[in-house]
């Protein structure tokens, strides 16, 4: 079985706080600031190597980031991909969901024949969950997203969803993409034994002179996604006394909080 | 020169916070108070490759080197000293084993221990000896192709829970009449081979710490460590170069513990409307620690450098736990002190930052011990 997973790096959770967005720009500083593989995309990995372990096959990694986020990739091989492709060109910067997703298939096709693509339903940073979608619909596949569990079956597999009043259970053909929820699986640490093996797997990074894309289509240029303006919360608190009459201070705060429109 | 870590040592760090700050910074508070060794992390130690990353793979380890094993430790530290004193006196069996042993003795042993599915230790001390060589009283006998041993030894870490400690024990004298000693291991289970009582330690709970008593023990002539009369130095030099980096590792991740505490707590403790970061008497404490850390890291991975390049790193070690343990103590007190009336709940941990700080001097030797060592070797290397 011939499993792709698309990861993003994104900006380390724990970092959040440090996070600034250009002014001009709209888009957010990456710079200096630490990066780790995308939560869900994670539970992708767990996923692949799960059915790989089950099935047999090869699981290739493939992600659109900067040439520093080698070391993303090299955590996926140490996790046990076989494989990974690192998509970066400066060209790409910039990238909307739609551009992205457009360099990602462009990619998965230069990759050749592959049974399933699995990936985090959504990004950490990002969080807009178009990525699967709009790569599955570049590819003409089936796609399902919120995916909570998957087994292979003889055409292609089982794949079950959470809804609001129950678990929905698919049967999809393969080859597709699947989006799966963060709660499928605990993905496994990565150890020192599997970074030493990751040392000898391949690691491939594609500029566009390999894809040959049609630059219109790529990075800020190509896409439709404009951001508006961008405005900062007022975070100004203030305090008021309220007396020392507790009857008035009772009165005074159901007065505050009619006012305030609660 | 250059001080950086490597991108894949970097990556091994990462690796080693995130499985740590999962499965150990949650229960060390717990341990510490309930004085329980998380035993059955050991396994799973193992499989990160935590316990052997410093064994050739040959024999079941990852096949890096001393540097990535203190790495691992003063992040296991920076949560729980106790376990990783209990990981490094494992480690501390494992590296006698690696250096002293024979082909088929590594074979036998170091595959399981690199898993963490059998537990190793090196056990010295004794009421009467410990840095005092000679005052060991523990004997081994061969007789019939077995070695007999009786003795006591004491402060034993993983006392309770090694299936293979290897005891230094009398063998012999030399031709001026002093006392040789010979490194023999006795597998848990051995008739006439237990543990003693278990000490109830000020601080670096989470490990056990015990006594090992042998009573007409009987272990195969094959369970000889190294060469007959050869234990002192098997142990001197363990001790030395794995023990003393251990300790310094440990006392630097108690250090990084006060540092990140401090710092975190200073920026929180809102006091006359504003966090008491802003103040000097703060920022003075927060200085001394950041100080002290930086140092203590400096000189543990210059002597893991040293030693992960072949050369000698006695001296080096020594420096580095004479100097992170100090500090330690200092700081951890630095730390209570910066909390006020907080930092003597032990709601927070910097009450046992401080007690395993202290219980950190005594391990590997004191600071007296050491600083004779390091003395010793400057008359030599400074006339």
């Amino acid at each position: 079985m011939n499993i792709l997973v698309c990861v993003k790096p994104v900006p380390d959770p724990e970092k959040y706080g440090e996070l600034k967005i250009d002014g001009e720009t709209k888009r957010l500083i990456r710079e200096g600031i630490p990066t780790v593989v995308n939560p869900s995309d994670r539970n992708a990995l767990e996923e692949a190597l799960r059915l790989r372990e089950e099935h047999g096959g090869k699981v290739t990694v493939l992600s659109m980031a900067p040439e520093f986020s080698r070391d993303k990739l090299v955590e996926c091989l140490a996790m046990g991909a076989d494989e990974a492709y690192l998509v970066s060109d400066r060209i790409f910067g910039g990238a909307d969901t739609y551009a992205t997703s457009y360099v990602l298939a462009k990619a998965a096709e230069k990759l050749g024949s592959l049974d399933l693509i699995l990936m985090g339903n959504e990004s950490a940073d990002g969080a807009t969950a178009h990525v699967p979608v709009q790569l599955a619909e570049w590819l003409g596949l089936p796609h399902l997203c919120r995916v909570c569990s998957v087994e292979a079956t003889g055409e292609g597999f089982r794949a079950v969803k959470k809804g609001d009043e129950g678990r929905l259970v698919f049967g999809i053909r393969k080859p597709c993409v699947l989006a799966v929820s963060s709660d499928i699986n605990k993905p496994r640490y990565v150890n020192a034994m599997g970074l030493i093996k990751a040392r000898k797997k391949p690691l491939t990074i594609w500029s566009n002179e390999d894809l040959a894309l049609d630059e219109e289509k790529l990075g800020l240029t190509g896409s439709p996604t404009k951001a508006g303006e961008l405005i900062s919360p007022d975070m100004k608190r203030g305090s008021e006394s309220l007396g020392k009459d507790p009857e008035e201070i009772a009165g005074r705060i159901a007065e505050l909080i009619r006012k305030a429109g609660v | 020169m250059n001080f950086k870590f490597t991108e894949e040592q970097e990556m091994l760090r990462d690796a080693f916070v995130t499985f740590i700050k999962e499965e150990v910074a949650p229960y060390a508070a717990e341990w510490d108070e309930e004085n329980r060794t998380p035993v059955e992390l050991m396994p799973k130690l193992g499989e990160m490759g935590i316990l052997g990353v410093f064994v050739p793979e040959t024999y079941g380890g990852v096949g890096l080197g001393h540097t990535e094993r203190v790495m691992a430790l003063e992040e296991i530290a920076r949560y729980s000293a106790g376990l990783a004193m209990m990981v490094f006196t494992h480690q501390l069996g494992m590296a006698a084993i690696l250096d002293f042993a024979t082909e088929e003795q590594k074979l036998k042993y170091l595959p399981d221990m690199c898993a963490g599915t059998s537990i190793c230790g090196l056990a010295v001390t004794e009421p009467g000896g410990g840095s005092d060589v000679a005052g060991q009283k523990t004997t081994a006998e061969l007789v019939d192709g077995q070695w007999v041993i009786n003795g006591r030894k004491c402060f034993i870490t993983n006392s309770h829970c090694a299936d293979h400690p290897i005891l230094t024990c009398k063998t012999g004298e030399d031709e001026r009449g002093r006392a040789t000693f010979s490194a023999i291991m006795i597998d848990k289970g051995t008739e006439g081979f237990m543990p003693g009582r278990e000490e109830n330690k000020l601080g670096l709970r989470g490990s056990m710490t015990g006594e090992l008593i042998a009573n007409n023990a009987k272990v195969p002539e094959s369970n000889l460590i190294g060469e007959v009369g050869k234990g002192t130095p098997i142990a001197m030099k363990e001790i030395g170069e794995v023990g003393r980096a251990s300790m310094a590792a440990i006392a630097t991740g108690i250090l990084r513990a006060c540092l990140e505490d401090s710092v975190k707590f200073a920026n929180e403790r809102i006091v006359y409307g504003k966090p008491i970061a802003k103040l000097q008497a703060i920022q003075f404490h927060v200085a001394d620690i950041r100080v002290a850390y930086e140092s203590a890291r400096l000189m543990l991975y210059k002597a893991a450098a040293t030693k992960d390049e072949g050369k000698p790193a006695t001296i080096d070690f020594g420096m580095a736990k004479y100097y992170a343990t100090d500090k330690a103590c200092e700081c951890a007190r630095k730390t209570i002190e910066l909390m006020g009336g907080y930092g003597v709940v032990n709601e927070y941990a910097a009450g046992r930052y401080l007690r395993d700080a202290m219980a950190c001097i005594s391990s590997g030797g004191t600071s007296e011990i050491q600083k004779i060592i390091i003395a010793g070797d400057t008359f030599k290397s400074f006339k």
